[in-house]
């Protein structure tokens, strides 16, 4: 687990970008309460994702308006390809990182 | 939820398989449990295109729209080749043979079949005598192609569109080809008399006799081999087809009780005088009218669907359908719409004949508005009319520009003739092979077109080319995707209903307009325009959410491509000064701009800044925002004007300078550009500005309005001519208002101003005829003094972290809640 900060660093129903030991990872916080991270760059321009429109789980690119599914990282209109996903949590009101190599007992 | 209903349909034709698709596409499925009986062993193709079939210009299968295995994977049952014998709407059950079929709704749809005049010798036993056919199925075709190959001598009784197509058909078998019609002109129920006498002209020159006023009377020989005529004369004849209109299948209905006039009587609701039953189609009569065309059955298919999901089914209602059609017959092209004659006595008529080379255009304006229209031979316009017939915009004055838009300075070039690998979008690169590729892959609306290929989503200069090629590829098929009519795409609403709804209900924030009246679906795509929406209704009292902006709204500065902002300070008028020139200087060298640029609208743009040092920026140049970056009054361009200039003929720059400050920051559907010129000279280019000032002598200033030199070129119109600088603020505040309150969500004046038409804005906003130019006024008040420069948020940022480009995190500086634990 990697804590990133207070949930409140993502403004409600918006995006930001993070340098995760550099590694630009963007973390979208949504109206319904859930939060998700990908690539902070967009795979067709390198767009910054994070500053995108979110709704219905989903972002949208400010530079070409390409439109991505939070969740799986598919673009909707098949010509882009899909956004690195990365699992991530809300604990305690700060955002956790999930590191897939993490060893387990470290989850409380 | 409880059992699923049992929805049954009669009829897999046009109608009874497309209210099916657009029952299935709103969910209908969880709803219903759906059967569907078709007469014909196959799946729904399209009727329009089986003279393509006979023509052998396509394939059968070319025309399906639902092969079989569609119903299958979409879980409708499908009776096909089962003939319905008997429909009981007691017990609810549909019979067909062996098979019966309990319903809870049931939709009829059976259509039509041809009409076989009472003639001498043309049936034996009810059916056809050998080498006579109709022109009605894909078996009709197949059995006509079949018998053409051993004929010689073909005939067609009946010159309307049908039999025309056959006519055509038969030509391509190099049969020779007498088309009989009773009437004194060919398709005289879409044509009037001079267009049908220029169609059997280029009938003609393709190769076929026509003879008018004829009446067939008696059919010779066993397969045919003679036509007897009502003079007494005859000629040799081996294939005969009977296109002479067609009768609506209502038997079944009749049989059932269900009330039956020339058609199966329907309400607003396309049910029938039975609550559980309904028609559609060319089966059905709706308000004593009966439809032949395709573009009515589908608004029958889909109001019906809508309604059978409705929670509240007098949600929509059937209406009647304004016709119009665009095809080709036997080739040739034709476009007819609304009204054929124009009777009555204030109607314009306004007709264009060049016999020579077969085009008729002819338009019936009835109150500025087009009520009818029919272009023969040339149909390069019918987009244009079709959009003015339907929406009922006002005719342009000079109404040439309607039937030829060359002259009107479209192209003159066809979109449809133009190479595979022609570029149609120079935005996006898309090419005519990908649009068309598209269509072919079932994108029937111009949306859906668009959305898929992405043609059209740059500037959108090239839709008119691709709406042009979809009706070029579809045909008849072309369908119109609802949701261009609403303000935004997420909320099913057009502006008047979804202003009406913000009002009654009282919200003042996006979150609750999605709830309330999007179920509660947010659409990232409409956040942005609601938003600007209800900022402008609701003014001070607008609850801001700021994740509904698009993100230079939230930073006040305009992203560039690789994700660094522009900032452009406002400068009035575009008059500066020494010191704020050394401060614009001073910003650039110290955070490091990459590039200072005068822009189109005369002011500086600071380019390359980070995210980050946008406060700080705005703090040192000490001016406030130039709005560079939203849909917004931007800036007023301005000439020297009198003060300097030797031409001059009115302080141009004062204006310029007084428009800027009063509008500065106005929210807008789409951006606002104004420009003020010291003479008609027009150094700043006025008349091609959103709103464009002109000085003329005598002290006096015309305001000009709808103007626009980007994407599209479009010379503004004359609103009025006023006396003072006061009275400019006072007008051009007053229209901007109305654009406010009535334009769609990035509507650009240009498009605004022809939408509503000049004369009824001068009526509106210069004569007040509605009396609402008071209103008009104090909310444009209330809008310039509710102004706050947003770069004060350098001082207040809404967020800790707004402005941050990136927010580090390192697995070293674990220090806030310390780390896992």
């Amino acid at each position: 687990m990697k804590r990133l900060g207070p949930i409140d660093l993502v403004a409600l129903g918006e995006g930001r970008t993070f340098d995760v030991d550099g590694e630009r990872i963007a973390v979208f916080r949504t109206r319904d309460g859930q939060v998700f991270a990908t690539q902070a760059d967009c795979p067709h321009r390198g767009g910054p994702l994070a500053d995108g429109i979110v709704g219905a789980a989903s972002v949208i690119c400010p530079l070409h308006a390409r439109r991505f599914d939070l969740a799986s990282g598919a673009c909707r209109g098949d010509d882009c390809a899909p956004l690195k996903t990365y699992p991530i949590e809300i604990r305690d009101g700060a955002l956790f990182l999930v590191e897939e190599r993490a060893p387990l007992h470290l989850a409380p | 939820m409880s059992r699923k209903e049992r929805l049954v349909v009669i009829g897999n034709g046009m109608a009874g398989a497309r209210f099916v698709e657009e029952l299935i596409a709103r969910g209908g499925r969880n709803r219903y449990e759906i059967t569907i009986f078709g007469d014909e062993s196959t799946g729904n193709y399209n009727r329009i295109l089986l003279s393509g079939v006979l023509a052998g210009t396509h394939t059968a299968h070319d025309i399906f729209l639902n092969p079989l295995p569609w119903y299958a994977q979409n879980g409708v049952t499908l009776h096909a080749g089962h003939r319905v014998s008997g429909i009981d709407t007691n017990l609810r059950v549909v019979h067909a043979g062996e098979v019966a079929a309990p319903y809870d709704k049931l939709v009829i749809a059976t259509g039509s079949s041809a009409f076989v005049p009472p003639i001498e010798g043309l049936r034996r036993d009810g059916q056809l005598v050998d080498g006579a056919f109709v022109f009605r199925t894909l078996d009709d075709c197949s059995a006509i192609r079949k018998h053409a190959e051993r004929a010689r001598r073909a005939a067609v009784i009946g010159g309307g569109l049908l039999g025309l197509e056959a006519a055509k058909g038969l030509l391509g078998f190099g049969l020779s080809v007498h088309v009989v019609h009773l009437a004194s002109h060919l398709m005289e129920m879409q044509l009037d008399a001079p267009a049908g006498r220029i169609l059997a002209r280029s009938v003609a020159a393709m190769g076929a006799r026509v003879s008018l006023e004829t009446a067939t009377v008696a059919v010779r020989g066993e397969p045919v081999s003679e036509l007897v005529f009502a003079d007494g004369s005859s000629e040799p004849c081996d294939l005969l087809v009977i296109a002479t209109g067609i009768r609506p299948n209502v038997d079944l209905a009749r049989a059932a009780g269900l009330a039956v006039g020339r058609g199966i009587t329907v309400d607003d609701g396309l049910q029938t005088s039975d609550p559980n039953v309904f028609a559609i189609g060319e089966c059905a009569e709706h308000r004593q009218t009966m439809y032949g065309l395709v573009a009515p059955l589908w608004d029958q298919a889909r109001v019906l669907a809508e309604r059978f999901v409705a929670r509240d089914a007098s949600c929509t209602s059937y209406r009647g359908s304004k016709t119009s059609t665009k095809l080709k017959v036997a080739g040739i092209e034709l476009a007819v719409m609304g009204e054929r004659d124009g009777d009555e006595p204030d109607d314009e008529v306004v007709t264009y004949s060049e016999p020579a080379r077969g085009i008729y255009k002819k338009m019936i304006v009835r109150d500025g508005k087009l009520v009818g229209a029919i272009l023969l031979g040339d149909a390069s316009s019918a987009s244009t009319l079709l959009s003015a017939f339907d929406r009922a915009d006002p005719v342009p004055e000079a109404r040439g520009e309607l039937l030829f838009p060359a002259v009107a300075g479209g192209g003159a070039c066809k979109v449809e003739d133009l190479a595979d690998d022609a570029q149609i979008c120079n935005c996006n690169g898309v090419t005519k092979g990908a649009i068309v590729q598209a269509v072919r892959a079932g994108k029937r609306s111009l949306k859906m077109l668009c959305d898929a290929t992405r043609a059209g989503t740059g500037c959108g200069s090239c839709k008119g080319q691709v709406e042009q090629l979809l009706a070029h590829e579809a045909g008849d098929a072309v369908t119109e995707d609802p949701s261009i009519h609403w303000y935004v795409p997420g909320v099913p609403l057009t502006k008047p209903e979804l202003v009406a709804e913000i009002v009654a209900r009282g919200l003042r924030s996006v979150s609750a307009v999605f709830a309330e009246l999007a179920a509660g679906k947010e659409d990232p795509a409409s956040k942005p325009g609601l938003a600007s929406l209800l900022k402008t209704m609701w003014g001070s009292a607008y609850e801001d959410e700021r994740d509904a902006r698009f993100v230079n709204d939230r930073v006040h500065a305009n992203i560039q491509r690789d994700g660094t902002f522009s900032v452009i300070p406002r400068i009035f008028g575009g008059v500066t000064s020494a010191d704020e020139l050394r401060r614009i200087a001073d910003v650039s060298d110290k955070y490091g701009a990459k590039m200072i640029k005068i822009t189109g609208g005369q002011r500086i743009d600071l380019l390359g800044l980070p995210k980050d040092e946008l406060p700080n920026v705005w703090r040192d140049l000490g001016m406030p925002s130039g709005h560079a970056y939203t849909k917004a009054f931007r800036t007023c361009k301005t000439c020297v004007g009198s003060e300097f200039c030797r031409y001059g003929v009115g302080d141009s720059t004062k204006l310029g300078i007084a428009i800027e400050k009063r509008f500065q920051g106005l929210e807008a559907p789409a951006k606002v550009k104004f420009a003020t010129a010291g003479c008609p000279r027009n150094c700043s280019e006025a008349t091609v500005k959103d709103v464009g000032v002109v000085a003329i002598e005598g002290g006096r200033w015309e305001i000009w309005v709808g103007g626009g030199a980007g994407s599209r070129v479009r010379k503004a119109d004359l609103l009025c001519i006023v006396d003072s600088h006061d009275e400019v603020l006072r007008i051009s505040g007053r229209f901007l208002q109305y654009y406010r309150e009535q334009a769609k969500w990035l509507e650009r004046t240009y498009d605004f101003v022809e939408r509503v038409g000049i004369e009824a804005l001068q009526k509106i906003v210069v004569e007040d005829s509605e009396g609402i130019a008071a209103r008009l006024d104090a909310e444009m008040q209330r809008a310039v003094d509710a102004y706050v420069d947003p770069w004060r948020e350098a001082e207040e940022p809404v967020h800790p972290t707004q402005f941050a480009s990136l927010i580090p995190v390192s697995s070293l500086v674990k220090k806030a809640a310390g780390g896992p634990r």
